[in-house]
């Protein structure tokens, strides 16, 4: 098999994946609801002493991204299971890690982009200015894939079992648990002065990490859902 | 050997409350353990034995 | 001798029966001088007063619920690898247990951290890793319980307990990082530089007793597995239910 038979497979997969969302605006469009939900209620149960929201505001965002993100998974494989689209991908002769890691990618663009998209201007809900939220932008920018990666392993652990809503925040969450420490730490830095370059990176090199490992996790999950 | 009275051993120089609870619920932890592994096997023996004596009861029937 | 054999539950089963007793027996002695040693012979800690002693129980359990859990996940590797279903058993006896070790850590952790640190709790890299431990155990046990389907449910959880052992060092060293940044106190659970040597015999000598008694409990635990999975012949070292079995015949 050549490369750019694999390339093929994988922008057909992405582009697939894109057009059925196209289709189906609403769900991309629940997810950017819920975040600016959660966003918003968090100042209305803590008060509206700005200090007390500024501090809190990294960290908080964060964690509504990432349980954004959590809300999101159970659409990346679960269509294509139904309709049996699944095994087929199992079937073709490229390696389904990399397909595996195409359609992450669409999912990434459908439901993690808007996130990133809009952070800055949930940011200014918190009193971040300046710097911190162009660094709450690139911490979600290089942390929700990630978050995607990881998660797509706990969507393809729970396929059809039941209760899968609910048990794929149990498996997820505890994993998600450096990503959340990096990026809100990078916000915090920037915000203390100390700059969030260092966390950054971290988040850069968990990227690398998860794009080279968890492919192969979701792969083996779903071969083992499929069996 | 550091005590002088056995009042003083369970008042731990005052920390006997975390010392004494710490301890107390470990052995909990693992006697629990014990207990319920005790009860899981009876219960899987019976299941076992009434599978077998039914199968029995089936053939002789 | 052939060890392989024993890779069939049915070998296993009255292996893992002669076993048990003694891993048992040598626990309960173990514990038994440990905690003679820990409470009579191990002196007071001149800093923390007799609060310390709760490491005796602590540090072995700390240390015994990321040993199962390493230990759970390289027999789920092992499953997946060979396609062997007493490696599978092995691990999903394993989890309970540690699931316990990983409590009794937490528990005592805090029962320490008040009168040391004055706090029950504290967002430390230990206590923080622990807690992610607890919550990887209950995945890895509540995704087996969900799943009714045994060969998936087996495969499965093993490909999430080994992304957990990926996961945890992670985080254990993400929270020293966030420590560090947020200038928290520096706070350290080891009782100091200056440990005496008899306080570190009563630790080992508990930790060892913690390891065979978990070694024990797991191997009954895999032998109920074994029971309840393939209820068909009676794999007993006593004959007695096959000798009803067989009167009743």
């Amino acid at each position: 098999m050549n490369r750019s038979s694999m390339w093929e497979a994988v922008s057909g997969i992405i582009k697939r994946d894109l057009l059925l969302a196209m289709r189906r605006r609403s769900d991309a469009a629940m997810s950017v609801f819920f975040l600016v939900i959660v966003a918003s209620l968090f100042p209305l149960g803590v008060g509206p002493e700005p200090a007390v929201l500024r501090t809190i505001g990294p960290g908080v965002l964060w964690v509504a991204a990432l349980l954004a993100c959590l809300l999101s998974l159970s659409r990346v494989f679960t269509a294509d299971y139904v309709d049996g689209a699944l095994e087929q991908m199992v079937l073709v002769p490229q390696p389904l890690a990399v397909l595996v890691a195409g359609k992450v990618f669409a999912h990434w663009l459908i439901s993690g982009l808007p996130v990133v998209l809009l952070s800055p201007l949930l940011g200014l809900q918190f009193g971040l200015d300046g710097d911190p939220l162009g660094v709450l932008a690139l911490s979600l920018l290089l942390g929700t894939p990630t978050l995607s990666m990881i998660g797509a392993i706990g969507a393809a652990l729970v396929l059809g079992v039941r209760g899968s809503g609910l048990l794929v925040a149990l498996l997820v969450l505890p994993l998600y648990v450096p990503v959340l420490i990096f990026g809100a730490g990078a916000v915090t830095g920037s915000m203390a002065g100390v700059g969030g370059e260092a966390n950054l990176s971290l988040l850069g090199a968990s990227l690398v990490l998860s794009l080279f490992l968890a492919p192969w996790a979701t792969a083996a999950a779903i071969r083992i859902a499929l069996e | 050997m550091q005590w002088g009275s056995a009042s003083e051993f369970f008042a731990m120089g005052g920390y006997g409350l975390y010392v004494w609870t710490s301890f107390i619920a470990t052995a909990l932890c693992m006697g629990w353990e014990v207990l319920a592994l005790w009860r899981r096997r009876a219960a899987a023996r019976a299941e076992q034995r009434a599978e077998l004596l039914g199968d029995t009861d089936e053939t002789t029937a | 001798m052939n060890w392989s054999k024993y890779s069939a539950p049915q070998a296993f089963y009255p292996l893992a029966g002669r076993l048990i007793p003694w891993f048992a027996v040598v626990a309960v002695a173990l514990m038994g001088v440990g905690l003679y040693m820990g409470f009579f012979v191990a002196p007071t800690d001149f800093q923390q007063g007799e609060s310390y002693r709760i490491i005796f129980v602590h540090v072995p359990a700390a240390w015994m619920s990321m040993f199962l859990y390493v230990v759970m996940a390289i027999w789920a590797g092992v499953g997946m690898g060979l396609n062997a279903r007493l490696s599978f058993m092995m691990a999903q006896a394993i989890a309970p247990t540690g699931a316990m070790f990983t409590f009794l850590a937490l528990l005592t952790g805090a029962m320490w951290g008040k009168p040391t640190w004055g706090a029950w709790w504290v967002w430390d890299a230990r206590l923080t890793s622990e807690l992610i431990l607890l919550f990887q155990y209950a995945g890895v046990m509540l995704l087996r319980t969900s799943i009714d389907d045994m060969r998936r449910a087996d495969r499965s959880s093993a490909v999430f307990s080994l992304v957990g052992v990926v996961n945890v060092p992670i985080i254990y060293f993400s929270v020293q990082w966030w420590n560090t940044l947020h200038q928290g106190a520096s706070v350290s659970m080891s009782t100091g530089s200056k440990m005496a040597a008899t306080m570190l015999m009563a630790m080992l000598i508990m930790t060892v007793a913690f390891w065979l008694y978990s070694i024990a409990v797991v191997l009954a635990r895999v032998r109920c597995i074994v029971v309840e999975r393939d209820s068909l012949p009676v794999w007993d070292e006593k004959p007695a239910v096959s000798q009803e079995v067989a009167e009743v015949r």
